[in-house]
């Protein structure tokens, strides 16, 4: 089998996506600075196709989408960060507990996560989505409460390993309480390999957000890109920016995600990097 | 007999996964601020007040909370999805007669993802490090991190707007064909919305065939067959591929209920008369039964499809199940 220069290959993947990603963040942060106009606000002809003043063009009202695509930025990144967030927390709580204790406990959680996992889990955020009314809010929740499986099922094999090495044993000989040999002793032991699954749920809660959004579930004061291009579905046959350029911004965010995901994946699996060779 | 027991183990599972839904859509449907009558009257009545009384009624929301799951559950076991109020007529049978097209779009797209994905990803593995690893790989990575939407308006664009070769959306042209162009008609309708459906969930088949693969080759058993003399096509199709396909079918079977959201969306993007383009719609008028109404039969359209995998999985590998 050939020995392909992994590490250079991976080093190459970490700089792009972190450089894109980085870009991505600055827009996000600066984008009152950066965008030449307010997103929202009628600024020029309806339909301008690319130009010099409207660098990516405008949409049916007017809007300049350059200004969207910069602003746009911001969903996708807090949505991506803090459903990921929340979602590792809830899948950190399950796993733990069902792997530390195991028995019937860990038939109850895991019975329950395996519920979460089969369900149409788009359909089930769309419900949540509408009947809560759409908003930054309602859309985080809906997502973190599909995305936690993963990480659950993760921890909890973790957990089931390390309850039975020996620093554990020793610190329940020394009287420690369940909760501090959970928290203290197995938690930092068992949080790598969960870095590197959390990475990859970023990129799958921006996507739902985007597809959200797309299907008309936008929180209705932010804009964002996934709204951009529903928005404009009407008239995406006339005018092919409104979708392609929103449509970029989410493949370059997502595909960056993505790319630093797997350089992180490859380092806490070692035995996988070796095999394929590296 | 394998199967029967396969299906014995499953029924229970079965109902019980189908009465959580339930507890689920009723915890939903309590869970919306204000009356929850109001909110499955949607636009089409909230302010008649008889009309609202009528719900109360029917659902039994003036009873104790208890009384009230129970007279939801008792409804979903006979299938009384109740009423859609935008369309005044039963939620079961508007939704039953879309499901058809949905099978016609899904089950090829998975079919699809499965194999090509499956394919490439051992195809990758065998030849991990060279280019065509790179190739295969990096082709899968673009996908996955592309919105599924979005490749459907893209190949509307270049196929319907630019090239003028495939139709744009619906599952029929407008003058009705019968015999066998009929029959090419829809095929050609179906192509576009299947290929953007399968392109995602064919990175994702890529991606763990691919893990899989590289992790059997490791293995014992495989050098083994090398080394009393195997070639390596037939270790690869007699020792590998069976094991290296499990992940992937256990997969499809968790996939399902992915598909069905992506169902959702890419039929609203092809205008295609499934349950996706439905629950689209209800979505819009606020028709809110309907859309419970989807989350349960595609959840129970889960369930069943959990069937089939166990019973494939057992069909590959004769060990499972046998303890």
């Amino acid at each position: 089998m050939q020995r392909p220069a992994l590490g250079g290959l991976r080093s190459w993947r970490f700089a792009i996506g972190a450089g894109a990603l980085l870009l991505i963040a600055l827009a996000a942060v600066f984008a009152p600075v950066l965008a030449p106009f307010d997103p929202w606000e009628i600024v020029g002809g309806q339909l301008q196709a690319p130009g010099a003043k409207h660098v990516l063009g405008t949409d049916m009202l007017g809007r300049d989408v350059m200004s969207g695509i910069i602003y746009g930025a911001r969903v996708s990144l807090v949505i991506g960060l803090i459903s990921t967030a929340c979602s590792v927390a809830i899948g950190v709580l399950i796993g733990s507990l069902a792997g530390y204790f195991g028995g019937f406990v860990d038939r109850v959680l895991m019975r329950f996560t395996e519920f979460f996992q089969v369900i149409p889990s788009f359909l089930f955020v769309v419900l949540l989505v509408a009947i809560m009314t759409p908003s930054m809010t309602s859309i985080v929740i809906g997502i973190a409460l599909v995305i936690w499986p993963p990480v659950a099922r993760l921890v909890r094999s973790e957990f089931m390993t390390l309850r039975q090495r020996e620093f554990v044993e020793a610190a329940r000989v020394a009287g420690l309480s369940h909760g501090r040999i959970m928290m203290a002793e197995i938690m930092p032991n068992a949080l790598p390999p969960v870095i590197a699954v959390a990475s990859l749920m970023v990129a799958t809660s921006i996507l739902t957000e985007a597809s959200l959004s797309f299907l008309g579930l936008a929180d209705p004061n932010m804009i964002s890109w996934g709204y951009m291009i529903g928005a404009a579905r009407t008239v995406f046959r006339q005018a092919w920016w409104l979708s392609v350029f929103p449509g970029l911004s989410l493949l370059v965010t997502v595909l960056a995600v993505t790319l630093l995901a797997d350089v992180i994946g490859d380092r806490h699996n070692p035995t996988l990097r070796a095999m394929a060779g590296g | 007999m394998r199967f029967v027991a396969a299906l014995l183990a499953w029924l229970p599972r079965a109902f019980l996964m189908l009465a959580a839904i339930g507890l689920l859509n009723f915890a939903l449907i309590r869970m919306a601020p204000g009356d929850p009558a109001a909110v499955l009257a949607g636009e089409s009545g909230a302010s008649d007040e008889q009309f609202i009384a009528a719900i109360h009624r029917d659902y039994g929301l003036d009873r104790p909370l208890r009384e009230q799951v129970f007279t939801y559950l008792r409804r979903l076991a006979v299938l009384d999805l109740g009423m859609s109020y935008r369309t005044q007529r039963p939620v079961a049978s508007v939704i039953f007669e879309r499901v058809p097209a949905t099978l016609l779009l899904t089950v090829p797209a998975l079919l699809l993802a499965i194999i090509v994905g499956t394919s490439l990803g051992t195809l990758a593995a065998t030849r991990a490090g060279t280019w065509k690893d790179t190739l295969i790989t990096s082709m899968a990575m673009l996908f996955y991190a592309t919105p599924v939407f979005w490749v459907g308006l893209l190949l509307i664009l270049l196929f319907s707007v630019s090239l003028e070769v495939l139709p744009p959306f619906g599952m029929a042209s407008f003058i009705k064909k019968t015999g066998m162009p009929g029959v090419l008609d829809v095929l050609q309708h179906l192509i576009m919305p299947v290929l953007s459906l399968a392109l995602f969930y064919m990175a994702v088949y890529v991606r763990v065939a691919r893990a899989a693969t590289i992790e059997v080759l490791g293995r014992g058993f495989v050098r083994t067959a090398y080394a009393k003399g195997l070639s390596s096509r037939q270790t690869l199709r007699r020792h590998v591929l069976r094991n290296a396909v499990l992940p992937s079918v256990t997969l499809a079977g968790l996939q399902v209920g992915q598909l069905m959201g992506g169902a959702v969306i890419i039929e609203s993007v092809f205008a295609w008369p499934g349950i996706g383009r439905l629950a689209f719609d209800a979505l819009m008028q606020r028709d809110y039964n309907v859309i419970l109404g989807v989350f349960f039969v595609s959840s129970a359209m889960v369930v069943v499809a959990n069937l089939l995998t166990d019973i494939v999985l057992r069909l590959i590998d004769p060990r499972i199940g046998r303890n």
